[in-house]
């Protein structure tokens, strides 16, 4: 399989300052833009910054919301903060495995839709919530979920 | 309009202040809750209706969105100026009858408003026990707009500090104020300010901390979206008066609206001559940048938020040296949570003795707190430091829903802790929740019924926090886990006698021995819950779940005495496991219950009861 188009990846590392401390904003954009961290990209990062691969490799891999394996085109997030935990998250996301056909924490095979759990969108007083490509939908029920539009 | 010194900035608040505010404007409230209801969709149509109406500027009747207004419960609202009506539920349909009847008629529509009975926002016992001072220009003024800031009083502490008051009575104002971090840690900020002060000279860095991780709490969230520049003016004092030359705002990764607004609105003061380079012309330059986390929750200790800042992994560091001392680049560094930040302008304006008068001697001022769980009225709330637990979950929450009963009512976030019915009367400040085993955390106030295990929320903080936890040290990296495996096996009814004891010792070994703050916190949402329900923890160790939460480890029974038959119970069954007819009070069948917990929450009336499960009954074990 060919690698992703990476044609825009100069542009992108040009448009910060060669600093270190432009190693997170620079992985974020990477991973808003393919939808994961190319290796190429963290070679070209590493090169940009005058950074060690390691180093570039260990921030890549803490951060939660950087990945090496692509995420789906739609991103469903369910919430597990404490107020949607206690007002039935775990039925939402077990509803959303189910309507979905995709794990919790996996992308679907076809690559359509990521489904993972986020911890608190801040959205508490609505709760449980889910995100829909980081739009928050608020008070959805455990079987209302899988009506939730893809 | 590039302001050049603070005699520009004196004539331009003084003539925006004077200027006069629409004659009725609908605040439509665009705080996170409301956003996720829809209010952006009722926005639109209220917009779209006010167009219809050939309103707009001549007519002196308009509609914004707002800052959080408070009651998210309700969501999306809207707010009445100057009436202080408050509409909630709203839908996008209403917006023609919103602007026809209240914009243009002056007339509240009493069905759409949001706390029944109750027209005025200020009577409605939600904003009763209230005083918002953080909060103050959420309904007042446009989120992040630099003209309605200043309108509104914004960027007068700047103003006078600049002109009258120079930088040592600038910070002994904050200094006498008796601010205390309103992170959750309740760290005197005077005294940070000093070391900071007193540090060597060269560089020094100030950052404001919104990495909000908690979950539950939303009030840093509220507060960057709906008054970024009371943030930013708060830093651009403590510049001044502490001279450092650079800051940085670092917030959590899942607010990206939070770091739209806040770099708008650093735009727009940058833009003015009030941020960035010879601020007002006076040769004072302060540069502020936005930076975005990482989603991380080890990112809000600050040692951890310094390295990511810096561009490494989030991992904490041992507290050898301070901060204040040598924090980002080594360099001393004053971090502050972005609601203590905001509090600075308004002791700098109004002084330390006006601070002073609200909350109690040890924790001067406001809280904003987020309140949340099983409560009527859920939202943002603030109130002076020292209100009780119980003013707000039965004042202002209007108490547990349906005819449940109050269990308990957890705070400070994931490493805080859950207190039982007798907190009710405890004072809400840093110290009392210290020493009831919880901690004030950022503010979140989570209640939970007699539906809310215990056991089962002290494994869910721990498996939280198994997650997050960076990895570094032993402890934490370690000893969570092997909690989370025993309270795992007791909600899944493999509990065995004695692990309550092998959690509590591991629980402290944890919190003697882990590397930062919040390491040695994470115990304590094992530690609070065996201090106030320890015989709910006797009870999972012999395989009995009271609250029906634990899947097989009761079972539902109808009592006689409290059923009036109304089968909401039979309705929610999902198994077809309650049997009786019209008007018959109703029974469980145990061999075709699944312990799903629908009934005990259905029942309106109490009477669907989680009794202890027989011992030996294969059905009841069935996880």
């Amino acid at each position: 399989m060919a690698g992703p188009d990476l044609s825009a990846l100069p542009e992108i590392l040009e448009s910060r300052p060669a600093d270190p401390s432009e190693l997170l904003p620079l992985l974020t954009m990477i991973q808003g833009r393919w939808r994961h961290l190319p290796q190429e990209a963290l070679r070209a990062v590493a090169a940009r910054l005058s950074l060690p691969l390691a180093r570039v490799f260990a921030v890549a891999s803490f951060y939660r919301s950087l990945s090496f394996q692509p995420k789906g085109e739609r991103l469903v997030q369910v919430c597990c903060g404490t107020a949607c935990h206690l007002k039935g998250a775990r039925a939402v996301a077990a509803s959303l495995e189910k309507s979905l056909a995709v794990r919790m924490g996996a992308t679907r095979e076809d690559g359509r839709v990521t489904l993972e759990s986020v911890n608190c969108v801040g959205a508490c007083a609505l709760a449980p919530v889910v995100m829909l490509d980081g739009t928050v939908h608020g008070k959805v029920s455990g079987p209302g979920a899988a009506g939730l539009r893809l | 309009m590039r302001l050049g010194s603070t005699d520009d900035l004196r004539a331009l608040r003084r003539e925006l202040a004077a200027r006069p505010g629409p004659k009725r404007r609908l605040w439509v409230c665009g705080g996170p809750g409301c956003l996720a209801s829809g209010a952006q969709e009722v926005f639109r149509a209220v917009e779209e209706a006010c167009r219809a109406q050939g309103l707009g500027g001549a007519s002196g009747l308009r509609a914004d969105l707002s800052g959080c207004l408070g009651l998210c419960e309700r969501g999306p609202l809207a707010e009445v100026e100057p009436e202080g009506w408050l509409y909630g539920g709203l839908r996008p349909e209403d917006a023609g009858e919103l602007v026809s009847e209240t914009l243009i008629g002056g007339r509240f529509v009493e069905r759409l408003a949001a706390d029944p009975g109750c027209r005025e926002k200020d009577s409605s016992p939600f904003y009763l026990p209230q005083k918002r001072h953080v909060m103050a220009r959420f309904g007042r003024a446009r989120p992040g707009s630099l003209e309605d800031y200043l309108a509104t009083g914004g960027y007068g502490a700047l103003e006078l500090a600049l002109s009258e008051l120079g930088p040592e009575e600038t910070f002994r104002r904050v200094e006498r104020s008796g601010l205390r971090g309103r992170g959750g840690g309740g760290f005197p900020a005077g005294r940070k300010w000093r070391a900071l002060k007193e540090s060597g000279g060269g560089t020094r860095y100030l950052i404001a901390n919104g990495d909000e991780g908690d979950p539950g709490a939303f009030m840093n969230r509220a507060l960057m979206e709906g008054d970024p520049l009371s943030v930013i003016e708060g830093m651009t004092l403590g510049a001044y008066a502490l001279g450092a030359g650079r800051g940085f705002i670092y917030v959590r990764h899942e607010y990206p609206l939070s770091v739209e607004r806040l770099r708008a609105a650093a735009a727009a003061a940058e833009g003015a001559g009030l941020l960035g380079a010879d601020i007002l012309g006076r040769g004072f330059d302060f540069r502020l940048a936005i930076v975005e986390g990482g989603g991380a929750f080890v990112c809000g200790e600050s040692t951890a938020l310094t390295a990511s800042i810096e561009g490494r992994e989030g991992q904490p560091r041992v507290k050898y040296v301070r901060t204040t001392e040598a924090g980002l680049w080594e360099r001393p560094t004053l971090l502050q949570n972005v609601e203590s930040w905001a509090n600075v302008p308004q002791i700098v304006a109004n002084g330390p003795e006006w601070f002073r008068r609200t909350g109690s001697e040890a924790n001067p001022g406001t809280k904003v707190f987020s309140l949340v769980g099983k409560v009527r009225r859920t939202g943002l709330v603030e109130v002076p430091l020292g209100t009780t637990v119980g003013a707000l979950v039965n004042g202002a929450g209007g108490g547990v829903p349906r005819g449940r009963s109050f269990k308990a009512v957890q705070s400070g976030g994931p490493s805080g802790g859950c207190l039982p019915e007798s907190a009710l009367d405890l004072p809400l400040d840093f110290d009392a929740l210290a020493e009831a085993g919880a901690m004030m955390g950022s503010g979140g106030l989570i209640v939970m019924d007699d539906l809310s295990c215990l056991v089962d929320t002290a494994r869910y903080f721990t498996g939280f926090l198994c997650e997050e936890s960076c990895g570094k040290c032993a402890p934490c990296r370690e000893g969570l886990p092997a909690l989370r495996d025993v309270l795992t096996d007791l909600t899944e009814g493999r509990g065995r006698p004695g692990d309550s004891a092998f959690l509590e010792s591991q629980a402290r070994l944890l919190a003697a021995t882990a590397l930062c703050g919040l390491g040695k916190s994470a115990a304590n949402p094992v530690l609070s819950t065996l201090r106030h329900f320890r015989e709910e923890y006797m009870e999972h160790e012999e395989g009995y779940c009271r609250a029906g939460r634990c899947r097989g480890m009761y079972l539902p029974e109808v009592d006689g005495d409290l059923c009036r038959a109304c089968g909401a119970c039979q309705k929610a069954c999902p198994a077809s496991a309650i049997e009786g007819e019209r008007k018959e009070k109703r029974r469980v069948l145990p061999e075709r219950c699944e312990t799903c917990g629908a009934c005990l929450a259905a029942c309106p009336f109490e009477a669907v009861k989680a009794r202890r499960p027989k011992k030996g009954a294969p059905d009841a074990r069935r996880a």
